[in-house]
């Protein structure tokens, strides 16, 4: 009797299905445990809040409410697979996954493929699946990590009177798909400029990094750019305020610029500097609407404490984008209950433009542009924040600045190419 | 009652020694492989598939191998994950080199190359033993993720590092590959599974596995029986290692089909297999099978329960669920330190003695 009705629990637990519901569905692939929670956590809350913002304020998107069922991954591929074959059979189909890590990111690109479920990978994952001849279900605009590189390095050809011939430059990096993403493009940028380029890895999760610091305060670089995250970053730039490296020469990509990674050094922290691919603060109007609607009525996804914070703003980013290109695809499609097919083209279809921006209360938030069929990944625009330790604040210090196209385009359709090769892809046609 | 062996009479030496003497248990071991090859590749869909099944297998025949070395053997080892990283990358080496390979030998050969990374590092356990010899196999696993971390050669000198998987065929049914069927994929990796299961047994049972067992319980004592512990002892590691090689291969190429050796086969993966095998049952076939499931299926399980069936947060349920593991793990290990094959064993004493315990 004991036995048989633990293993109807077993049976039913294993089984559970969440009701059917005719939902937009968006599944979070979310961490927020493990060694980059930090950073996982408010990217979450804010990727769910946008969601409930607009359905509590506005009924849905066109009038059918969106679902965001929450699968903790804890950055780990094989917890991504699970989570992704679970959600992605969801009410009417996931239309959409975001798993903010470059691993389950590289996981779920054939799979999505293969299943016909758009991914966003919106500023990390796989850079060349900008080219979207060969990555139809993927997307990674508005920037990505190649961009990323190149706009650090015009930043500080800019700061150098364009000339940068003989500067060390040093690259800090998770030893990682995701921090090596860079070096290819560094490595042609240092050609085209004359830069030496010195590769620093440091061994996930990053607490021990003391021979890397060894190193730069021998070496001297004139600039560190860093590819950290999670617990990585707070490690990093206490120990660049230990050796007193200056700190508006380390320059970390976005996803090394949020409040967790800087607050914990202190004053050590003031003047870091971060790539950034969209505004800072809680100084737009949707925050507003965000506080009424969602945290004032309970909804607030987490403990509603990370509101517009970077990382909470990125996930907030990334929902908005999400929404825009789901009007779009009901646009297109004429349907409300869009399939993830209509999402994809909805997704290639998508234009940001300053007064759909302003319309939703984001304005100047972020770059506008235009998503083909060409090109998924966007303009890869890019600007530079740096941390106000006494204000407790990041602020963009730069305009949006385009990357070096010259350099990176050849390298994405280098890449794309391969990859199509090796898995016998034949590119589509865009006209 | 259950177990009758009343009117089952063993008239050979063959008989008398089979693994399953009993008519009852027998009859049941056939009618789960029945069902395991015959009925669940028709009913399972994608996610029984890659978060149950296929992840099961795999990992059982992981802990298969550390139970030959560790469980029979008696040579503790913390390098599983760095042996399966080899498997897998030697997967990959030879899927990007020799495409025209069927994707069976391929994962035949990873095995072989894992088998001679395994002997090698088999070699310190010559001279040192216990936690000493951990450590050594320690280093294998840092030197092994640090090394396909390190040299471009083993990843293709792609961009980032990350190996993936090309679709493959087996007998003209795809394999690997996001397209592959779940049903092919199950059906590969359990044949891979049922057939080096059975051949642990029969190895385990057979003259080089009593030799491997009496260096176990008492190493002088087997050399003075006559057991040469130079060829046991790198008998037990290259076996191991051929079958933890061949459980990275399909973790890679069948199951994954990405990978990045720091996260995929860092050092938890070997505490993983090692847990499992613990609680599974050291020196136990059956123990690799229910260890491996034990440690699979558990978070999957109260994940659903948590966050499907009562809708809690998810960082609340990761958290309890790591409390919970944990937890069943110290309990079994107090009310029953030779695992859970044990406590089926007993299980099936009692049942043979029912209703009449003496």
């Amino acid at each position: 009797m004991k036995l048989s009705r633990l293993s109807a629990i077993t049976a039913a637990a294993l089984l559970a299905a969440s009701p059917a519901l005719a939902d937009l569905v968006f599944p979070s692939l979310s961490y927020r445990t493990g060694a980059y929670a930090a950073s996982g956590i408010p990217f979450a809350d804010g990727y769910a809040d946008y969601f409930t913002l607009v359905n509590e304020r506005d009924g849905g998107i066109g009038g059918v409410k969106a679902r965001v069922p929450e699968c903790e991954t804890g950055y780990n591929t094989e917890k991504g697979v699970e989570c992704y074959e679970s959600t992605k059979g969801e009410g009417d189909g996931a239309l959409l996954y975001q798993p903010l890590s470059t691993g389950i990111t590289y996981q779920l690109i054939p799979k999505v493929s293969a299943d016909g479920i758009p991914m966003h990978s919106m500023g990390y994952g796989r850079t060349s699946a900008a080219n979207g001849k060969v990555f139809e279900w993927v997307f990674t605009y508005p920037t990505n990590y190649w961009a990323g590189a190149s706009v650090a390095v015009k930043y500080i050809l800019n700061e150098n009177g364009g000339d940068i011939s003989g500067k060390n430059i040093a690259l800090l990096y998770h030893n990682s798909a995701y921090g090596k993403e860079p070096i290819r493009t560094l490595e042609e940028l240092a050609k085209k400029h004359g830069f030496s380029l010195t590769l620093l890895p440091i061994d996930a999760p990053g607490q021990e990094q003391k021979s890397q610091w060894l190193q730069i305060r021998r070496e001297r670089p004139d600039y560190v750019l860093f590819w950290g995250w999670g617990v990585m970053n707070q490690v990093a730039i206490q120990e660049a305020a230990n050796i007193r490296y200056p700190m508006e020469n380390f320059i970390g990509i976005w996803w090394s610029g949020a409040e967790p990674d800087v607050i914990p050094a202190g004053a050590g922290a003031d003047g870091y500097k971060a790539l950034a691919f969209f505004g800072t603060g809680d100084d737009w109007p949707i925050f507003d609407d965000i506080r009424k609607y969602v945290v004032d009525a309970g909804k607030a996804a987490g403990a509603g404490d990370n509101i517009g914070s970077v990382g909470y703003n990125r996930g907030l980013y990334a929902a908005m984008l999400a929404v825009e290109a789901t009007k779009t695809a009901q646009e297109l499609s004429g349907e409300k209950n869009i399939t993830a097919a209509m999402m994809r083209d909805g997704m290639e279809a998508l234009e940001i433009t300053e007064e759909k921006l302003t319309a939703l209360g984001l304005a100047g938030f972020g770059p506008t542009f235009k998503v083909t069929c060409a090109n998924h990944g966007g303009p890869g625009l890019g600007a530079i924040q740096q941390w106000d330790a006494d204000a407790q604040t990041w602020s963009i210090i730069t305009d949006f600045v385009e990357p070096d196209m010259d350099v990176l385009q050849p390298l994405i359709d280098e890449d794309s190419a391969a990859y199509a090769a090796e898995n016998g892809i034949e590119p589509r046609s865009c006209d | 009652m259950l177990y009758r062996e009343a009117g089952d009479f063993k008239t050979s030496y063959a008989a008398d020694g089979q693994t399953f003497p009993i008519a009852f248990d027998r009859w049941g071991y056939y009618v789960a492989i029945a069902v395991a090859f015959l009925v669940i590749p028709f009913i399972i869909d994608d996610y029984w598939e890659k978060s149950v099944l296929v992840p099961v297998l795999i990992y059982a025949m992981a802990a298969l191998g550390l139970n030959i070395l560790t469980g029979y053997c008696g040579q503790l080892s913390l390098g599983t994950g760095g042996f399966m990283a080899v498997g897998a990358y030697a997967s990959y080496k030879l899927m990007t080199a020799f495409p025209e390979l069927n994707i069976f030998f391929v994962i035949l050969l990873s095995g072989g190359v894992t088998a001679g990374v395994g002997l090698l590092f088999g070699l310190p356990s010559l001279r040192i033993k216990g936690f000493y010899l951990a450590v050594a196999t320690l280093a294998a696993q840092f030197f092994l993720v640090w090394l396909f971390n390190k040299v471009p050669w083993f990843y293709n000198y792609s961009a980032t590092g990350q190996i993936n998987a090309p679709t493959r065929t087996f007998f003209g049914i795809e394999v690997t590959g996001p397209s592959a069927a779940p049903w092919a994929t199950y059906l590969f990796c359990l044949l891979f599974v049922f057939i080096f299961a059975w051949a642990a047994r029969n190895l385990t049972r057979g003259r080089l596995g009593r030799q491997w067992m009496a260096i176990r319980d008492m190493d002088i004592a087997a050399e003075i029986i006559g057991v040469n512990p130079l060829m046991a002892k790198l008998s037990a590691f290259a076996i191991s290692s051929f079958y933890i090689g061949v459980a990275g291969a399909l973790f890679f190429t069948v199951y994954l089909g990405a990978a990045e050796v720091g996260e995929a086969f860092g050092i938890d993966k070997s505490f993983l297999v090692l847990f499992m095998i613990i609680i599974g049952g050291l020196g136990s076939i059956l123990g690799s099978f229910i260890g491996a499931a034990f440690m699979v299926l558990l978070p999957v399980l109260l994940k659903n329960l948590f966050v499907g069936g009562l809708d809690w947060p998810t960082d609340v349920a990761a958290h309890l669920q790591l409390v919970i593991s944990g937890g069943l793990i110290i309990l079994f290990l107090i009310v029953e330190p030779h695992g859970l094959a044990q406590l089926w064993r007993l299980l099936k004493e009692k049942l043979r003695l029912w209703p009449f315990p003496h």
